[in-house]
């Protein structure tokens, strides 16, 4: 028997990478819910993704608006409940300003918008978004972001590196001055994991630089099934 | 009427690269002896009536929430008298 996984993805106004994020699961073998922004709902998916882009024009900072969307409220409440959920980019932001995820991200240190293909190491292979992954494991993927420095202050560091919740890691140059160099955190679950690079530009050789960032949409299916 | 500034600045331990950017400008501009310039959010709000506690307590909570992230930054509210 085969159950297709139902995986939402969020548009918010201003969301850019709601359909690459949507062929991604496509290609990792799930099924692509568009959810909008508005809705009060989740329509029973198995998990979301909130994608990357600018929500609301990135005004007052980057999610904040987001954060109060309609759909968001259930979001929160299904996630504290254990729903899968992964943000990408500005969905990374969205997580971090509803505290679903710890700290913020702000302005790259040196001001610019950074684009490029970022080495990253896959620093816990455990949650629900990288268990295709081996432990330590390197990946390629695209980075593109003004605010993508991580701040939390040195205690939040401290907790998330002990309790292993620093999902990856920036290898070679630390692109934005995040502390720690770090990409992406997970929740203390395990069930929400917020990333700043794209996995999901990185999932066919033809339009990727790689394709590294299918394992976050496989893992998920996988975990999906087996639980 | 009345209105109610809420200003909202980085907490100092947060690195201000906006600010810093300035920072270089101001003295490239000729003003000496700046040791260091942070950049900040003003929203002043104008708002219908007299500011009674419960709706200046209702600011708070939105200047902690929606206007301000308390992970990075602090707020102060000031009441315009004019």
């Amino acid at each position: 028997m085969s159950v297709t996984m139902r995986i939402g993805v969020v548009t918010f106004p201003g969301s850019l990478d709601d359909r690459d994020a949507a062929r991604a699961i496509r290609i990792a073998g799930g099924e692509a819910i568009e959810l909008w922004h508005g809705d009060a709902d989740l329509h029973g998916v198995d998990a979301v993704v909130l994608p990357g882009g600018f929500s609301y024009g990135d005004y007052l900072r980057c999610g904040a608006i987001a954060r109060f969307a309609p759909v968001m409220g259930p979001l929160v409440a299904a996630a504290n409940g254990g729903l899968p959920v992964l943000g990408i980019c500005n969905g990374f932001q969205v997580l971090c300003e509803s505290h679903l995820l710890p700290g913020a991200l702000v302005r790259n240190t040196d001001l610019h918008f950074i684009c490029r293909d970022q080495r990253l190491r896959i620093e816990n292979a455990h949650t629900l978004w990288t268990s295709s992954y081996a432990e330590g494991q390197e990946i390629v993927v695209p980075l593109k972001n003004g605010e993508g420095s991580y701040v939390a202050d040195e205690s939040t560091l401290d907790m998330l590196e002990s309790e292993g919740r620093v999902v990856a890691r920036y290898i070679g140059v630390n692109p934005n001055g995040s502390r720690r160099d770090i990409a992406g955190v997970a929740n203390a679950r395990g069930n929400v994991v917020g990333i700043m690079p794209h996995p999901e530009h990185a999932v066919e050789a033809l339009t990727g630089p790689t394709t590294d960032g299918l394992g976050f949409f496989t893992s998920l299916l996988k975990g999906l099934v087996e639980a | 009427m009345a209105r109610v500034i809420v200003d909202v600045m980085l907490k100092n331990e947060i690195l201000d690269p906006q600010g810093k950017a300035v920072e270089g400008a101001l003295a490239r501009l000729g003003l000496a002896g700046v040791t260091s310039v942070r950049q900040g959010k003003s929203f002043s709000l104008e708002l219908e009536g007299d500011i009674d506690e419960s709706r200046l307590a209702q600011i708070h909570e939105l200047a902690g929430s929606l206007l301000s992230n308390p992970v990075i930054e602090d707020y102060v509210i000031r009441e315009d008298v004019r």
